[in-house]
């Protein structure tokens, strides 16, 4: 979060200049790895891997678990974990294709959209079971979810008697990036012209009104490479969705939808936990329970308000994976919640709470996906790749607490 | 403005299970009065203050905060009420920064709970200023604080919010000599400013140094209160230990 290196005397308090200083050593340490593990797997397989299709592909994999993992990342920074939401996946993807097939007419306008409710609802539901049963009734979340884990899953099972749900609304099916769902060129362009214009104004506005007020910003040098890096992975990422072909058409991909969706959950819940009281709250939750209580925040709804957001993303992420499969099977989502996890503890998210950034979550589950498609690619046995996941999950961890110890947190 | 005591409790008591912590104690706390609260560990200092700020409700007893009765079950209550508690483990988040701690649970907000910082860090800025507290940088964590500096930034809290009301746990505890001093120069500088303030302590130099009055507690019970001028350290300990009242104050 902050480094610890006090500013020397002549240069008093400098808010954005030093609170951003650990984390980006932390991030760009994942990026450089990121960055090793592309250009690896790109070498391994002869450039397969580094080709739009497969980063195309890539992108919509990691849609499902980073929706998720940005979620899981606010759960452990306040001391919790969710061991449920793989089951909620498979749970709510039930209820959402039940939705869709037998109460609306699997053809219908509006079927996609109430189906998507009806199951963010649902998300939502589970969530808000899950959080009082942990905030007001004083039961571990650990003890809870790994309850629901068994609930939903055999719920689901029960639900349909095991049978799958399938096909689905053609409408739905774009929220996972099936026939016709991702944005096309011109409208990738648009988006990713969106963005950069978007930093561009906050960055601005950011400075000019801590210069208003006489703060201390950081060094303009400083601002253009972070802006530039923001502004040249926008541009590389448009390129690279542009440059792949849907199979059929022969047109350009562009950004698929759930990415879209993913993107906008990231900078969202990224804001949320910078700039939002609830996001400081848990923060403050993570870091101390105790003092955060006695400060006059009512811990206990605030431990409910989060368990109902990752319920909420569960929906989500429900929805995207139930509809890029085109299809509902109680199974689906199995042993996610540990992908879901490991995303979030490989993205420097402490288990002692108090610690961890949603990018950081973000990469890690890039990072997690990245590995197992380029093993998928290079033909490794599904064993052999679990097993070289867990490997590098413990060496992530043990990575970073030896960086914390270092850096004296 | 009325001659009521700003902070008046009668006949507080708590108990845990059967054992009195608190047996029907009174209290009277005058604007810009530093009351020193003494006696040993268990003697229900803490479990005392601990109603007074909202950490759990008291079983019978009556609080009146300047003349009126009030009733206060959370940590938010006290505060809404101006009673602001320094808790001996300070209650700061040591993952956050400076200005995250000074307003935890009453951020400055500009739209649906979205943080104004700006307006955060200055009003940070200005209390610590009137405080003539100097920290390098706001912006480190809490947690690569020194104990004085900790110290510092719990009472900025209390004073951003206006208290008029201060209960301080133990404030000198965990600080050298130097730091020491600091906060007693703090605690005469807010007491000035006619905030109310309760020192609770088992370092009887301390009260004696800061405190207008005292009052003694042993085994849940007030064994009495005087102003300090008119008690000696010696008839202070007698009262801590075996509760024994000074002959100049018995009737």
């Amino acid at each position: 979060m902050a480094t610890d290196i006090p500013a020397p005397a002549a240069q008093p308090a400098a808010g954005a200049v030093t609170r951003s200083g650990l984390t980006d050593l932390r991030l760009i340490a994942m990026i450089a790895i990121l960055v090793a593990v592309w250009v690896g797997f790109g070498v391994a397989t002869n450039g397969v891997f580094l080709s739009p299709r497969n980063l195309f592909n890539l992108s919509l994999q990691v849609s499902t678990v980073g929706v998720l993992a940005t979620g899981m990342v606010f759960i452990i920074v306040a001391r919790h974990i969710d061991l449920s939401v793989g089951s909620q996946i498979g749970f709510i993807g039930v209820v959402g294709a039940l939705v869709q097939t037998q109460i609306l007419p699997i053809d219908g306008t509006h079927t996609w959209w109430i189906s998507l409710g009806a199951m963010l609802l649902t998300g939502a539901a589970i969530g808000l079971v899950n959080g009082a049963l942990v905030a007001y009734a004083g039961i571990p979340s650990f003890v809870v979810t790994l309850g629901g884990l068994m609930f939903y899953r055999n719920a689901a099972y029960m639900l349909n008697e095991g049978r799958t749900i399938s096909p689905l609304n053609e409408d739905f099916r774009r929220i996972g990036g099936g026939l016709d769902g991702s944005l096309g060129a011109a409208t990738s362009i648009l988006v990713g012209a969106v963005a950069i214009a978007a930093i561009l104004f906050f960055a601005v506005a950011s400075r000019r009104k801590r210069a208003q007020f006489g703060f201390p910003n950081p060094p303009a040098s400083m601002a253009f490479l972070t802006i530039g890096a923001g502004v040249a992975t926008i541009v590389a990422f448009i390129a690279v969705m542009n440059a792949y072909e849907l199979p059929r058409t022969k047109e350009a991909a562009g950004i698929a939808i759930p990415v879209l969706i993913l993107i906008m959950v990231g900078v969202s819940m990224s804001v949320i936990s910078r700039r939002h009281q609830f996001g400081r709250h848990v923060f403050s939750l993570g870091g101390s329970p105790e003092s955060t209580a006695l400060s006059g925040v009512n811990t206990r709804l605030l431990t409910l308000k989060l368990f109902v957001l990752m319920g909420l993303l569960c929906g989500l992420g429900s929805a995207i994976v139930t509809a890029r499969l085109n299809a509902a099977a109680s199974v689906t989502g199995t042993m996610m919640e540990l992908n879901v996890i490991a995303a979030a503890v490989i993205g420097g998210t402490s288990l002692s709470g108090g610690v961890g950034t949603i990018v950081g979550g973000l990469l890690g589950a890039l990072i997690m996906q990245s590995l197992e498609s380029g093993m998928i690619l290079m033909g490794v046995p599904t064993p052999l790749q679990r097993m070289i996941v867990a490997v590098v999950l413990i060496l992530a961890v043990l990575i970073d607490l030896a960086y914390r110890a270092r850096s004296g947190k | 403005m009325t001659d009521a005591p700003l902070i008046e409790l009668r006949d507080v008591t708590k108990a845990f299970g059967g054992v009195h912590a608190v047996d029907r104690v009174s209290l009277r706390l005058e604007r810009g009065e530093v009351l020193g609260l003494l006696g040993h560990n268990g003697a229900g200092k803490s479990t005392l203050i601990k109603m007074l700020s909202g950490v759990f409700p008291a079983d019978s007893g009556d609080f009146y905060v300047r003349g009126e009765k009030v009733d206060i079950r959370e940590p938010r209550d006290a505060k809404e009420l101006g009673i602001e508690t320094i808790y001996q483990t300070l209650a700061l988040s040591e993952n956050l920064d400076s200005i995250a701690n000074l307003f935890i649970g009453r951020e400055k907000t500009s739209f649906f709970g979205f943080m104004d910082e700006v307006r955060m860090e200055r009003a940070a800025r200005e209390t610590l200023a009137r405080m003539k507290f100097n920290l390098p940088n706001l912006a480190t964590l809490v947690s690569s604080l020194s104990g004085g500096q900790r110290q510092a930034i719990a009472i900025a809290r209390a004073v951003l919010f206006k208290a008029e009301v201060l209960i301080m746990d133990e404030p000198t505890a965990a600080l050298g000599p130097e730091e020491t001093a600091k906060v007693g120069d703090l605690i005469r500088e807010l007491a000035g400013q006619g905030i109310g303030i309760i020192l609770i302590s088992h370092d009887i130099h301390d009260v004696f140094a800061l405190a207008d009055r005292m009052l003694v507690m042993r085994n849940g019970k007030m064994v009495g209160t005087a102003p300090t001028k008119d008690v000696t350290e010696d008839e202070a300990l007698a009262m801590i230990i075996a509760g024994n009242l000074p002959s100049a104050l018995q009737k």
